[in-house]
């Protein structure tokens, strides 16, 4: 009985992935090993090389961080062991038999999962839910020889970006709440008065409201800026983990069970049409 | 070109979502449900290949009676034909929608199989590559853009931090498709009207193996920081927030 922990090497959630399978571990009374291949990552060649892995060493539990590379083929291993992968977990239990909590309806709720049979069970951890440790002692791979299909490209990036949110002391975040196009000017206004950079969710870097280079979030820009004030965003995680590092976090949202509140400092609970405009005058005021 | 399109119903996003008695999932009753936000990325992109490549768009979808509703809204915006799997109200979990899914969409001999990356529900994110490895086809997910050129794919991964990749495969193949790849249409009224008398083929659903994975509990997740709340008129609120940002945390 054993945990694998499978390791993307360099990526910045290594040392989670390997976190939580040590916990996971302890908590069981189960030994650990890490492991990763040393090849250029495709769906069919990983999941053929950690597939013979598993079968040989027959682990308990086998645990990866949520990565983008994990989704695309961690699920297709727990397939072949007749199970799913239980992703992007955020905390676990061990009563006899497993329990990972992970979230459900983009964060309004949580949910204790168990995992039924008797494993290996599969696992994601979501960013930022296991403080990292360092990640060494990990065991290479090589690749098992398995018909590829895919068949990789260089990875590169759109375009130098003009706007580096990073820098930003001050950042004003708008999100779907916004509505329409023409609205985005009544967050322009905070940003305006108090001197902020403007950013956004996703959705509406999608829709072209604005520039993709001023998306926060996992796809996007990670901030952490001295004030982040989030208008009309619910509070996904791929949002969160580009944002959760800001040192003043304000929330601005009509749903009072809205996750962005989860992470706030300060919150008004209101439609943002009507205080949005109000805060504007209020920060005018105090700037005297 | 057959181009098959797996579809889930969720709840109408902003919904106000409560636990249901079991505790095990969500309040169902007087619930709005509409496509998942992907999902409905990855019809757009079915239906403006047929424009290019020519041939036949088919949704698939797993789920309740209540599903029919948004399968004719896919048909509205004009695929030409659907399969309902007809599941029990809840949640299945995705190895069992995967399942389902698979062997509905065997006989129909697809060249491409689009979904969307992931569920506003249960979120798991897997669907799609479950499915390509149920079928034996390969796969690529987190796409922002789908080529096909001498019958083979040329795919735009979206990777972290504004990352993208190129990744060829061939064909048939299962994609998993990123909201925001392309512009979505409205369904018009023409297509509303033709969308009534397109096949929808409903499959029962039968009862699966064992869940790999069972829900104990729903509830709502702890805060790890207790923010302060400013309630009252916006101009109460908005100048309680303004003296706390100026003189607690010192950022004006
Ligand atoms: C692989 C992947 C990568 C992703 N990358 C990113 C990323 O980098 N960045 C990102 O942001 N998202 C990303 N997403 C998307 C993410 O999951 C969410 O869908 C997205 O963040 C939601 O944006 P939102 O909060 O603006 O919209 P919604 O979730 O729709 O929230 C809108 C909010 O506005 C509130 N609201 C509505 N009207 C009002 C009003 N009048 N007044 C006040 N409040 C109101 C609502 O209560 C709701 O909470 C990614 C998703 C995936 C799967």
């Amino acid at each position: 009985m054993s945990v694998l922990v499978i390791v993307e090497v360099g990526h910045r959630m290594a040392g989670e992935a390997l976190a939580a399978g040590q916990q996971f571990a302890s908590a069981m009374g189960a030994p650990v090993q890490a492991v990763t291949v040393d090849a250029e990552y495709t769906a069919d060649g990983f999941t053929a090389t950690y597939e013979a892995h598993v079968r040989k060493t027959k682990p308990k539990l086998v645990v990866l961080a949520h990565t983008y590379q994990t989704r695309d083929w961690a699920p297709k291993l727990a397939t072949r062991f007749g199970t799913m992968l239980i992703s992007d977990v955020i905390a676990a239990r061990f009563e006899g038999w497993p329990v990972f909590v992970r979230q459900l309806f983009q964060g309004k709720f949580n949910a204790d999962v168990r995992a039924a049979g008797d494993g290996p069970h599969f696992v994601s951890v979501q960013a930022g839910a296991f403080p990292p440790v360092a990640a060494d002692a990990v065991e290479t791979l090589s690749l098992a020889a398995a018909e590829i299909r895919q068949r990789p490209e260089k990875p590169f990036r759109e375009s130098a970006r003009a706007v580096d949110l990073t820098a930003a002391p001050l950042i004003v975040s708008v999100g779907r709440g916004i509505k329409e196009q023409s609205n985005i000017a009544v967050a322009e206004a905070l940003a305006q008065a108090l001197g902020a950079e403007l950013a956004a969710s996703r959705p509406i870097c999608d829709a072209g409201w604005l520039p993709m280079e001023r998306q926060v979030g996992s796809s996007g820009q990670t901030v952490a800026p001295k004030l982040y004030v989030a208008v009309g965003i619910s509070g996904a995680i791929q949002h969160l983990v580009g944002m959760k590092g800001s040192k003043t976090i304000v929330a601005i949202n009509q749903d009072p069970n809205a996750p962005i509140f989860e992470v706030a400092d300060y919150g008004i609970v209101g439609d943002l049409f009507e205080v949005v405009p109000a805060l504007v005058d209020a920060v005018r005021k105090a700037k005297g | 070109m057959k181009f098959v399109v797996a579809i889930k119903q969720v709840p109408l996003r902003d919904s106000s979502l409560r636990i249901a008695a079991s505790g095990v999932w969500i309040d169902e009753a007087n619930l709005q449900y509409e496509i998942n936000e992907p999902d409905a990325y990855a019809l757009e992109e079915a239906l403006q290949l047929r424009e290019k490549h020519g041939g036949e768009v088919v949704v698939l979808c797993a789920g309740p009676e209540r599903a029919g509703q948004t399968i004719r809204e896919a048909l509205a915006k004009g695929a030409d034909r659907a399969i309902h799997v007809e599941t029990s109200e809840g949640a299945l979990d995705t190895l069992a929608t995967a399942r389902l899914l698979a062997d509905a969409v065997k006989s129909e001999a697809a060249d491409l199989i689009l979904t969307g990356l992931q569920s506003d529900d249960l979120g798991y994110g897997q669907t799609g590559v479950v499915l390509a490895e149920l079928l034996g086809m390969p796969h690529s997910t987190i796409i922002m853009q789908v080529e096909i050129q001498d019958g083979a794919l040329r795919v735009k991964r979206e990777l972290e931090d504004g990352w993208f990749q190129h990744i060829g495969m061939p064909l048939p193949a299962v994609l998993t498709i990123q909201s925001g790849l392309n512009k979505l249409r409205y369904a018009t009224l023409m297509g509303i009207k033709k969308a009534k008398r397109k096949e929808i083929r409903v499959v029962k659903a039968e009862a699966g193996a064992t869940a790999p994975v069972v829900i104990e509990k729903i509830y709502a997740p702890l805060k790890s920081k207790q923010a302060q709340i400013f309630t009252g008129d916006a101009k109460t609120a908005a100048a309680q927030l303004v003296e706390k940002l100026k003189f607690e945390a010192r950022v004006l």
